[in-house]
């Protein structure tokens, strides 16, 4: 598109009257408009968080308990296995001081399977209630410690205000790009009306200035003139065959390229948020790039590692989101259907339906690659090919993955031969060949075709 | 007035042009039967088998090769009795920077570069509770039990790293204990 603009600008310098320039600028500045406006509006900060207020401290605590040490008690020892308000491995434990006596409690988190073992019923009740799964014993934590950790337990939980989203940018991408788009139609409306509108009043000063604008005198017609200067004909003909063979062969060479190709995802995965805010490792995920000659599509129990615990979106209060709460919540949910897992029960209920994830990243089956090779052995980032995933909110190809491309960076970068015994040799004797210490892919053949057609 | 036609008319051009770019879309292909195979594809749909999947589960009981079966079950006896299990000949001689490196990508992220259970996601609140080796009875067996099964919040990391590298994984897990 740029390209296209830039073309009309100069023609319309060749046609050339004394507003062309001023013309000119007003244009481009439409044009820089168009392009700056979407960032602006991306640049929005969102609403403040105003996250649930730690109303906690102001509740009155349950026993003689310190509820700010019982929070960090409960934070380190507690919290692996129990949510205050959610099921977890263990039951949810706002207001367990309510339900159970404290010398019940006590002889409970100092040692459970004892109490299971003697036959106390509230015990045996509780253990089969909770996927018999066996608590593990804290004889380390003092009476007072517990009595901290059920202050803490005790206090009321914190209203949430029901604000709007403090993540929601907008509550869809479509409807902001709507509205962008027509706040642009707008802006050039303007810009056109104004044009016409300085032309007039310029005429008008003209004409009171008795400035006399020169009429031109009816000669022969420029396009007559043309026609009938068979040179000039002939140039524009060869530069008119020039030009459209280059658009043509550039048409061409982009068949069957899919740079940038962003399709949409039947969950939505935002690497921005998982790689980018979170830090989480690319290989954590794509394990099998650091093995195989896939990098793999990460198996949904892979999500589980982390989604078992994390059941709603939270958000952090820095970092802006390009969808709402509710949106990312949804998509975990879709997770959870789809690996069959209920989060009340916190157990798998056998029923999964498949993810039919797109595949963005597609060779033809006529060349090899191996990521192993590239990411274990040559340690190239993953960003090099794959661009700045970790900003990527739908993920999308970056590179056009074309031969070309893969040449040229195998005749440019050095192969990365230290410390890996494999190259020792064959390092010392090309070395001695090219009379280079460096060596790049391609010096050791990596161009020719058989290494990656056959 | 022209230039404004001609403005017009550049807006309408580039509007259109760009209006045809659908990046939703994969481009146009040569030779389609070049990228899409007869064979079945990984993970593709196929109705070769009865559930229409290309990928299909190994038959129950097949292991594949240089598999050690790890026999203790995942329960909290299991749990105890690994801790006794020695680090076995197979998984090679101790490679620190090697399991370094995996515990940095796999482990770090919760339990922190030095397993103080200080790692990005425990910041961020998303993980409560990641505890500090050092505060933990743990041994090399219990810790390649809890890898391989994972443990409370923890899943298992038997699908990301082989038996080898989480015995690896797990001695580097104990020398951050010991320091």
């Amino acid at each position: 598109m740029p390209k296209i603009l830039s073309i009309i600008i100069y023609n319309m310098k060749k046609v050339g009257n004394h507003t062309s320039i001023s013309r000119i600028l007003l244009f481009c500045l439409a044009v820089s408009l168009t392009f700056s406006l979407p960032s602006f509006a991306q640049d929005a900060p969102a609403a403040a968080p105003a996250a649930a207020a730690p109303a906690a401290e102001a509740a009155a605590p349950a026993a003689a308990g310190d509820p700010v040490k019982g929070k960090e008690l409960f934070n380190a020892n507690c919290a692996s296995c129990h949510k205050l308000d959610a099921a977890s491995t263990g039951p949810k434990l706002r207001g367990v001081a309510e339900k159970h006596d404290k010398q019940w409690l006590y002889k409970w988190i100092h040692n459970s399977s004892e109490m299971i073992k003697s036959g106390d019923a509230a015990a045996v009740k509780l253990f089969n209630e909770n996927n018999k799964v066996t608590m593990t014993a804290f004889p380390q934590l003092s009476e007072a410690d517990i009595d901290n950790i059920l202050a803490y337990t005790s206090a009321p939980a914190p209203v949430v205000e029901n604000k709007p989203g403090p993540v929601a940018s907008a509550s869809g991408s479509g409807v902001s790009e709507t509205i962008i788009l027509g706040a642009l139609i707008l802006v050039l409306a303007v810009l056109i009306v104004m044009l016409v509108l300085v032309n007039r009043t310029l005429k008008r000063v003209a004409a009171a200035n008795g400035v006399v604008v020169p009429v031109k005198e009816p000669g022969v017609s420029v396009w007559k003139a043309y026609a009938k200067n068979q040179f000039l004909v002939l140039v524009t003909a060869i530069l008119l065959l020039l030009a459209s063979s280059y658009y043509l062969y550039g048409w061409l060479m982009q068949v069957g390229v899919d740079q940038n190709y962003q399709p949409v995802q039947p969950i939505h995965f935002s690497h921005k948020i998982h790689a980018g805010d979170n830090g989480i490792d690319c290989k954590y995920c794509h394990s099998a790039a650091r093995v195989s000659k896939n990098s793999g599509i990460p198996s949904l129990n892979v999500c589980m590692n982390c989604h078992k615990n994390i059941a709603e979106f939270a958000g952090d209060k820095d970092s802006v989101y390009d969808h709402s709460k509710e949106f990312y919540t949804g998509e975990i949910k879709k997770l959870y259907t789809a690996v069959g897992w209920d989060g009340a029960t916190q157990k798998y209920t056998g029923k999964t339906a498949p993810v039919k994830w797109v595949r963005i990243h597609n060779l033809p089956d006529f060349v090899y690659f191996n990521h192993s090779q590239h990411v274990s052995v040559a340690g190239v980032e993953c960003q090099k090919c794959h661009g700045p995933v970790e900003t990527f909110e739908v993920m999308k190809q970056f590179s056009p993955l074309t031969m070309g491309w893969c040449v040229n960076c195998h005749r440019e970068t050095d192969v990365k031969v230290e410390g890996n015994a494999y190259y020792t040799k064959i390092h010392d004797e090309l070395a001695k060949k090219f009379g280079k210490q460096k060596l790049t892919a391609a010096d050791m053949g990596a161009t020719e075709c058989g290494k990656c057609h056959y | 007035m022209k230039a404004i036609y001609k403005i017009a008319l550049a807006v309408t051009v580039s509007a259109g042009l760009a209006s045809c770019f659908d990046t939703r879309e994969p481009n146009y292909q040569y030779m389609p039967n070049m990228y899409e195979s007869a064979g079945y594809e990984t993970y593709s749909e196929s109705n070769a088998f009865a559930n229409g999947k290309e990928g299909q589960l190994p038959a129950t009981g097949s292991i594949k090769r240089g598999f050690v079966p790890y026999e203790i079950p995942n329960t909290p006896e299991g749990y105890e009795a690994s801790k006794a299990n020695p680090v076995p000949a197979e998984a090679g001689a101790y490679d620190e920077a090697k399991a370094k490196e995996l515990f940095t990508i796999y482990c770090a992220i919760c339990h922190g570069d030095k397993g103080d259970g200080k790692g990005n996601l425990a910041k961020r609140e998303k993980f409560a509770g990641v505890p500090d080796y050092k505060a933990r009875q743990i041994t090399v067996g219990s810790v390649f039990h809890v890898e391989t099964y994972g443990l409370n919040m923890m899943g298992s990391h038997a699908n990301q790293l082989t038996q080898a590298e989480r015995w690896q994984v797990a001695q580097y897990v104990m020398q951050l204990k010991g320091q």
